[in-house]
């Protein structure tokens, strides 16, 4: 059994270790795909044979508020040389923060071999591994796109007020200074996007960051994550449950907890997160 | 000297400097050239563990800020980046230093955070944004609290 099947996981095989990532460094069947908050992470230096996803430039569609279609996510998975049978594996800074944003719009096109490096960019790095300046380039691929597929793990600001009436599972991920609202009354820096403060009622409030290991980068173990989702949040597996956070990104790290380490069938994140909820008007608010 | 109304001439002739390299590929790497010669705050301005009211806020780069007078009045400006992956921060941080240390404080202080798009470009996330806005805010109240002063 492997040091990531001993913690418990429901999907031990989301994850995959910095070892196995470098005994596969030359392995054509995996594609390393480096995704960051900072844009000038990856061109400082990446892992050997690793491609970029940028999450503004490669995720987004440049004009409306919302992903990239079909076509768009098509050109990206064929410019990356990537086929249906290829082993993405994500990894990036903020302890995979922008790696698990990535994973789940892949997800939104049904693109279900992808994985996560543990411990993330840091965590290579701590180890003494190699890091390249050196972008690689794949022959472009044949990638046939699906349509893309919000229904399952992305809700809308509608859904989310149909979830509060049904007193669905809620969880707020950002900081506990977000939560309670108190960060949009700091004079002479920027606010947060949003007109209001506070959280959307009923939300627990488990920070992203809880569920990795401060030290080292990696995720908990499950008895640790349960600890963190049933015990203080109150969550049962088979909750329906919406996460959040600002944007969506940070809500997304969550998401690839609660889906994949503690198998809960049913997560969605809600992307328009509180830069939407917060300059809603009317929608119901607490502090 | 370029046309930058109210920004300190070394900043605006950094800018614009900046403003040359259109290519993003390019941009990024003569950023990472600057992220290299960030040099950590000196020992006899502030040593770990740094206070909060230093602290820039909304910055996950852990970013940190302290600014010395000189004898005219004017600020020196010193910075810690404690995120080993910070690179913006840490070029930011030099930008910030080496262009607005030594400056009128008025112009210091009238420095718009949206600078950060002239340096980065509008492809940053939210929250990379509000920290790297972050930085230059306080910078910007900090000469403001010493002109008050």
């Amino acid at each position: 059994m492997s040091e990531i099947e001993s913690r418990g996981y429901s999907r031990p095989d989301a994850l995959v270790s910095t070892d196995w990532v470098a005994d596969h460094l030359n392995d054509p069947a995996v594609r390393l795909v480096e995704s960051n908050e900072d844009p000038l992470l990856y061109a400082s230096g990446h892992i050997p044979g690793a491609v970029e996803v940028d999450w503004t430039r490669d995720l987004n569609d440049p004009l409306r508020r919302d992903y990239l279609g079909r076509e768009g996510f098509q050109s990206l998975m064929r410019r990356i040389g990537v086929n249906p049978d290829t082993t993405i594996v994500l990894y990036g800074d903020k302890n995979n923060w922008w790696a698990t944003y990535a994973l789940w719009v892949f997800r939104l096109f049904g693109h279900e071999n992808a994985k996560i490096m543990d411990g993330g960019r840091i965590k290579w790095v701590k180890e003494g591994r190699p890091l390249t300046t050196d972008v690689p380039s794949y022959p472009e691929s044949g990638y046939q796109a699906r349509e893309r597929d919000d229904k399952k793990i992305r809700a809308f600001r509608d859904e989310v007020l149909k979830h509060l009436d049904s007193k669905g599972g809620l969880i707020d991920v950002r900081s506990p200074d977000e939560y309670t609202g108190k960060k949009l009354h700091m004079p002479e820096y920027p606010n947060e996007g949003a007109l209001r403060g506070g959280h959307i009622p009923g939300a627990a409030n488990i920070p992203w960051a809880r569920a990795v290991n401060p030290d080292d980068g990696t995720f908990k173990t499950a008895e640790e994550l349960r600890g963190l989702y049933e015990g203080e949040a109150k969550l049962k597996k088979d909750d329906d449950v919406i996460v959040y956070c600002r944007i969506g990104e940070r809500s997304s790290h969550t998401w690839f907890v609660l889906t994949h380490l503690l198998g809960y069938p049913k997560v969605r994140n809600y992307d328009g997160s509180w830069t939407e909820w917060g300059n809603l008007v009317g929608v119901p608010i607490e502090r | 000297m370029p046309d930058m109304p109210g920004i300190p001439e070394k900043l605006a002739d950094t800018l614009d400097a900046l403003s040359m390299v259109p290519d993003r590929s390019e941009r990024i790497q003569l950023l990472i050239d600057i992220a290299g010669k960030f040099k950590d705050v000196a020992p006899e301005v502030a040593t770990r563990p740094f206070p909060e009211e230093s602290r820039v806020p909304a910055c996950e780069s852990e970013a940190f800020v302290w600014a010395r007078p000189r004898p005219d009045g004017r600020l020196d400006f010193h910075f810690a980046v404690e995120n080993p992956q910070g690179i913006s921060a840490k070029a930011m941080a030099v930008i910030l230093k080496d262009n607005l240390s030594g400056q009128p404080l008025e112009q210091v202080a009238a420095v718009p955070q949206d600078v950060v798009y002239q340096v980065f470009g509008k492809e940053l996330s939210m929250g990379k944004s509000m920290g790297l806005m972050s930085m230059v805010g306080m910078v910007a109240a900090l000469a403001k609290r010493a002109q008050a002063s």
